[in-house]
């Protein structure tokens, strides 16, 4: 369950739940994403047919980007490998930054992206 | 300090009664002087957070005054070992204030760096003031990218975070404590009009 500075992350392979969702400004950034980069990593060598990856973040900070973008690209990596993957970046619709945010990754990392607007 | 000598308690009252005043001309609502830690951090933009919900700010403004709050103090936070020191200057220490104006709310830091350091914070500062905002954005890409951080954030993303949120120059100083440390100040607006 997240906190009021760590999201809230599932990770469920048996229900098709992949998810990050909250705010995100941990203490130690490494600590809390490692887990989740590695767990990402593991998964990639055993995969679901389908991968849809949701991210529906509020908040999060500087530190946290650069491991967002890490989990990104290992989600990038299962695609490269002529897996079907999905990115769902959820964002409050008028939450320009957010949104912004979104299209910034989806520049920057090779996979299918889709942009959701919470109303 | 506090002695018992009765003249001496006056003028300290008397000086708490000026910084009282004097806070309340620049419209200062928050300041702290002390360790900076991730524990003041949350305090600090949950109190922050509510005061301004109480006020009915914006929830646009809301975030922004949150963010900026957030990459300022972990700016003096993650960098707090970096001196290797248990001097109080050198341990995370700072002051941080929060004010708000009719039209703007700004976020000021201050704590001690290392004269090496200034060199480099300055062109980050200068490089960061100098672009715009898709200039801004694709620094952004590129540093995340490249990976050019530390693990402990980097200060140069804070910083382009914090021009790309307010879309305002960050000011600064530099302030000689001693021959080898100067006191860094930095402060942020964030307007209050969408």
């Amino acid at each position: 369950m997240g906190t009021d500075d760590t999201p809230t992350v599932i990770l469920d392979v048996a229900n098709d739940m992949f998810e990050i969702s909250g705010r995100s400004l941990p203490e130690d950034v490494a600590a809390f994403y490692n887990p989740i980069i590695d767990w990402v990593e593991k998964y990639n060598q055993s995969p679901k047919v389908k991968t849809v990856f949701n991210f529906k973040l509020v908040y999060f900070n500087t530190a946290s980007s650069k491991m967002l973008l890490d989990i990104l690209m290992k989600l990038e990596e299962l695609f490269h490998a002529g897996k079907d993957v999905l990115i769902k970046w959820h964002y409050a619709e008028d939450d320009e930054d957010m949104k912004e945010a979104g299209e910034e990754y989806a520049d920057i990392v090779d996979v299918p992206f889709e942009q959701v607007a919470v109303a | 300090m506090m002695g018992t000598n009765k003249k001496d308690v006056k003028g300290y009252l008397e000086f708490v009664y000026e910084f009282y005043q004097s806070m309340k001309e620049h419209e200062i609502s928050l300041v702290y002087e002390g360790e900076i830690t991730h524990q003041i951090t949350k305090a600090f933009t949950s109190l922050t957070e509510s005061n301004m919900a109480k006020e009915e700010e914006s929830n646009l403004v809301q975030k922004k005054v949150f963010h900026v709050m957030v990459e300022c103090l972990q700016n003096i936070s993650k960098h707090a070992d970096d001196f290797g020191s248990n001097d109080f200057m050198f341990s995370g220490r700072g002051i941080f204030l929060v004010a708000k104006g009719k039209d703007d709310y700004s976020v000021t830091t201050g704590n001690a760096v290392d004269n090496s350091k200034i060199p480099d914070l300055k062109n980050l500062l200068e490089q960061v003031n100098s672009l715009d905002k898709d200039e801004l954005t694709e620094l952004y890409k590129k540093q995340i990218k490249e990976g050019r951080l530390s693990d402990k954030g980097g200060a140069g993303l804070g910083f382009i975070d914090i021009k790309r949120k307010t879309g305002r120059n960050l000011n600064y100083h530099f302030l000689p404590i001693n021959e080898d440390t100067s006191f860094f100040l930095l402060t942020s607006t964030i307007s209050r009009v969408a």
